[in-house]
């Protein structure tokens, strides 16, 4: 089926935030910090600007508390009393004129105090730089199975290793935005944003509104990678706030300096293994820790922790794991939802120490993952047993013969003798990720999604889970077209707006098709039941019955609801964090090949090929659209997406600057799709759109390992990097 | 903002003029638009906008030179048969230099005028030992291109001249090369970037990205000259340390500057030269 909005992206109809009428707008910006950490002292109101013409909102206009409601409510709105960031927002202007409002934030000067910053998170704090709890701890968490020590100290083999991963920056095409108006006592909010829900229990927190008083919707969003799952709620509240004071339509618009600047970004990671095996390379033990920057706010730290810890021991069975986890504040802009949500950074550490403990034991790299990938019936680091059909090491298999890669191994080294300045070499990985909430996290969303049988026959699908580029709507419009066996013209997937849309959560966490997906589903199947059985494989005796239905009930409406329950099979404890994370994994090998200029240290990935076991197909070309963005994205997270941080603020916040992959940067990806379906998602289908975040950076470090022998260990691997590397 | 708009080349003197050093040439704007939105001060100035003058837009080959108008775009360098086939070294630069959409509104004027470090049309145009010609209202004068600039950011022409052409001799090279490096495969500005050519005037060696501005490397080009013996990369370096002075900034660092740039001369000319190891 052509994509739902296809036409409108295409022909560049499709309407964002900004591209709403913009008569009686007033434009907002934001005076920030220019200090990581301190008190503030006064705020100067240049001269040479007509104050009262401006709307001009602080801390003291807030109607209720201070926080942005989030997991915790520790991050202000608007910084009262103290700072601790670069960039966090102290004051908010709107005025009708874009340029004025410019020339107005800059004529605003706030005196800081400066407090001593705590600016890199691998170094404990000094006492001068706690700022949360005792130790600036924000959360901590704890995997353990078997018997570590014992077995570490019986193990004959221990392989040590340490691995770092850096910031990264969504890039979503199009930047932040959100508009706010009061509608006769409703708060309007539209923009840019993946979790309208979020953003709307933000706005009743802080505003004191309850929840017929605030309406969020959705307009067309132009990517949001976890970008746009909680720092819309800060923007919104800010455009809240000047609109209610001013009792104005105010539109608050970053452009990219600002959005690269002030919004979050991928947790930095620093991650240690102890790995004791045997001398067939069998893993008897893993000891992991995983460190990860949450910078100044909690924010989602301690839930990208959950599944990065999750995700550290990889798809692999081993009796004895321990994984221990915490994330710590720095005063840098806070870090949040990426793409992967902590699994990336510690599957590229696992991924990186399986490899070095093949090279130490001179084994093959596609032999170790063999003997250690988890067969049905065996468990995964939380005692999760897997028994989903999925065949791992037919995964692995599959990637290896379709990359041709015992051959183009040893061509690689025929190559490499030969050629006096280049080098290749190939690398694998094995990964996998969880979609869903963790653990009881779907229980407590308690997702709910309604489909209408509307009067004149058409289908309408109301959910909180948006389009942002990913291919949600063609997903439910196919999903539902599948199931009542209706004609996809006649189903429409109306926008997300909280004032009229049930809330089916966040479009986040790989959920939309499998967990979303599935309610939808069953949604279909409730309806058809109020239509006394009718038989959903024809669809237009279907359509009749609904028109019917509603000739017989003329006011009323014809609604098939669903809402998420546990499956009876899951259990989940997250006091002992034990038992089934995630109702489903999906399973994938990645290889990647690359070749090095010893010239220049360029780093050229050259081929890559990804093989993934993923329930069910449900659209091949959005499936692979995903597969292939996301090696696109890790592509640029493991050699090119360096932040460069001064302060805890990003310094290269431009696209000048901060370099991600253009056409020629993207090898060739053979995508292909294993498929053992899942009775926890719609027809079977586990959720994709994190997981090929995983794989490239571990496999395309094993490649260069592998093509020049050096032993890299932290990304971006610059050319720089890899000239230390290399030749020190 | 101001923008002034000449309909001739001589009108577009008298306005340069009389703006008394205020007015800034835009050509193709490419450099301008860059940091447009957070550039404010950008917007307070007055700009001579040269773009419709076709007076400046030629590419003409005589007897014993190319002679290129300031209104020449890198497309149409790129797309010129006799530009390709005698100065090769034009049309590779001009190809790395951003997408196809500057390329096509980007002029080697421009790149000349901003005067960058990083400037791939200017390291190419070196190597080819180009002249520059200005012209104000007080007439025409030309400058050897690798005498042009005097620091970063900064050149001998004055606020009231405009870059009127460029000029290459015509020679028979034995000997052409140009490789930049930049932090990707594509649209990227060069970490370090070297041109190499030779001819019956000798060698030149010219790199970017290494130095306050784009440098002719005469030390190193001694080193050609004299068939110095050079066995490695690292024999190179006490040459480059005299000719640049690269530093570490958010781009890359002074030591993989230096040492890229050392490997890309070695490896350069390692096939061509018997007598260099």
């Amino acid at each position: 089926m052509l994509r739902v909005e296809a036409r409108s992206k295409l022909t560049g109809r499709e309407v964002f935030i900004d591209d709403l009428p913009a008569e009686d707008i007033w434009w907002a910006g934001t005076v920030r910090s220019s200090l990581p950490r301190g008190r503030i002292r006064d705020i100067h109101f240049g001269s040479g600007i007509d104050w009262s013409s401006l709307i001009v909102v602080d801390h003291r206009d807030i109607p209720g508390p201070n926080e942005v409601q989030m997991i915790e409510r520790d991050m202000p709105v608007l910084a009262a009393d103290v700072v601790r960031h670069v960039h966090e927002p102290i004051v908010l202007l709107a005025h009708p004129s874009r340029r004025i409002v410019r020339q107005a934030v800059q004529a605003i000067s706030v005196t800081i105090d400066p407090d001593e910053p705590m600016l890199d998170f691998r170094h404990p704090p000094t006492p001068q730089q706690i700022q949360y709890g005792s130790d600036n701890v924000f959360k901590k968490l704890k995997i353990e199975k078997g018997t570590v020590d014992e077995a570490l100290a019986a193990a004959p083999i221990v392989v040590e290793g340490e691995y770092e991963t850096g910031a990264q920056e969504h890039v979503y095409i199009e930047p932040q935005g959100m508009q706010a108006q009061v509608e006769n006592d409703v708060l309007v909010v539209k923009g840019s944003m993946q979790c309208p829900y979020y953003i709307q229990h933000a706005l009743m927190h802080a505003l004191n509104r309850n929840e017929k008083q605030v309406r969020v919707i959705q307009t067309a969003t132009g990517g949001g990678f976890g970008g746009k799952e909680d720092y819309p709620s800060i923007i919104a509240l800010h455009a809240a706030l000047l609109a209610i004071k001013g009792n104005r339509p105010v539109r608050l618009i970053y452009d990219r300096q600002e959005d690269m600047a002030a919004t979050t970004k991928r947790h930095p990671a620093l991650i240690r293994h102890r790995t004791g095996v045997d001398h067939h390379g069998r893993l008897l033990v893993q000891d992991i820790d995983v460190l990860l920057d949450g910078g100044a706010y909690v924010t989602l730290s301690p839930v990208v922790l959950s599944r990065s810890i999750i995700h550290a021991a990889g798809p692999y069975h081993c009796e004895n794991v321990r994984i221990q986890g915490r994330v710590v504040l720095t005063n840098s802009v806070p870090f949040g939802a990426f793409r992967g949500f902590g699994a990336p950074q510690s599957q590229f550490a696992n991924e990186r120490q399986i490899d070095r403990i093949a090279h130490e034991l001179n084994i093959d790299p596609v032999q170790i993952r063999k003997i250690n990938l988890i067969k049905d019936g065996q468990t995964t680091a939380t005692n999760q047993v897997i028994n989903d059909g999925a065949d791992r090491i037919q995964v692995l298999d599959r990637a290896i013969d379709l990359a041709e890669y015992h051959d183009r191994k040893k061509a690689h080294e025929v190559f490499n003798v030969q050629h006096p300045t280049l080098r290749r070499g190939i690398g694998v990985a094995s990964f996998f990720h969880g979609a869903g909430f963790t653990g009881s996290g779907e229980v407590q969303l308690a997702s709910q999604i309604h489909i209408h049988g509307r009067p004149d026959g058409i289908l309408e699908v109301r959910s909180s889970n948006v389009e942002m580029g990913q291919g949600a709507l063609t997903v439910f419009t196919q999903i539902v077209a599948e199931r009542m066996a209706y004609d996809q013209d006649y189903i429409v997937i109306v926008a997300a707006d909280t004032s009229v849309v049930p809330n089916s959560g966040p479009t986040v966490a790989s959920r939309t098709s499998m967990i979303v997906g599935k309610l939808l589903e069953q949604a279909c199947d409730d309806l058809s039941r109020q239509l006394n059985g009718e038989s959903n494989t024809d669809g237009t005796a279907l359509k009749d019955a609904i028109i019917r239905w509603h000739h017989i009930r003329p006011d009323q409406e014809l609604i098939g609801k669903a809402q998420y329950n546990m499956p009876p099979d899951i259990h989940w404890n997250d006091l002992t964090y034990e038992g089934d994370a995630y109702s489903a994994f999906a399973w994938s090998t990645h290889i990647a090949e690359v070749e090095i200029d010893l010239r220049t240290f360029v780093i050229r990935v050259i081929n890559f090929t990804a093989v993934q076991e993923i329930g069910k197909v449900l659209n091949e070309t959005l499936a692979r659209g995903q597969i292939q963005g996301g090696i696109t994205q890790a592509i640029g997270w493991a050699l090119l997406e360096q932040c460069h941080w001064n302060n805890g603020s990003m310094q290269n916040n431009n696209l000048s600057d901060y370099v991600i992959p253009t056409c020629p940067d993207v090898p060739p990806i053979a995508v292909e799709f294993l498929e053992s379906p899942t009775p926890h998602g719609a027809q079977g289908a586990k959720g994709i759109g994190e997981l090929p975040m995983n794989g490239p950076a571990p496999a395309i470090l094993n490649a260069i390992a592998q093509a020049t022998g050096a032993d890299p260990r932290s990304i971006p691997l610059t050319p720089e990097q890899l000239m230390e590397t290399l030749l020190t | 903002m101001q923008v002034l708009l000449p309909q001739t080349l001589d009108e577009a003197c008298t306005m340069l003029a009389e703006s008394q050093g205020r007015a800034v040439p835009i050509a193709g704007g490419t450099d301008l638009i860059v940091h447009w939105p957070c550039n404010i001060e950008a917007h307070q100035k007055a700009y001579l906008d040269i773009s419709t003058l076709d007076e400046l837009k030629f590419i003409t080959l005589s007897g014993d030179s190319l002679i290129v108008g300031a209104m020449t775009t890198f497309w149409e360098t790129i797309t010129s048969k006799q530009v390709e086939s005698e100065f090769p070294l034009l049309v590779q630069s001009a190809k790395e230099i951003g997408s196809v959409q500057i390329q096509t509104r980007g002029t080697w004027a421009g790149n000349i005028a901003n005067a960058s470090p990083a400037a791939d049309g200017v390291l190419a145009l070196m190597a080819y030992d180009a002249s520059v010609t200005l012209i104000s209202t007080h007439g025409t004068r030309e400058i050897p291109l690798h005498e042009y600039f005097l620091d970063y950011k900064c050149s001998q022409r004055q606020p009231d001249e405009l870059i009127h052409s460029f000029c290459i001799p015509r020679r028979s090279f034995t000997f052409d090369y140009f490789e930049k490096v930049g932090s990707r495969q594509a649209q990227t500005i060069t970490k370090v970037g070297v041109a190499i050519t030779n001819s019956s005037s000798g060698w030149r060696v010219v790199a970017n990205s290494v130095a306050p501005m784009v440098r002719r490397c005469y030390q190193v080009e001694q080193l050609l000259e004299k068939k110095a013996r050079i066995q490695q990369p690292d024999d190179l370096l006490a040459a480059l340390d005299q000719d640049v002075s690269p530093i570490d900034d958010i781009r890359s660092t002074a030591a993989y500057r230096r040492c890229v740039l050392s490997r890309l001369i070695y490896y350069a000319l390692r096939e061509h030269c018997p007598w260099y190891s």
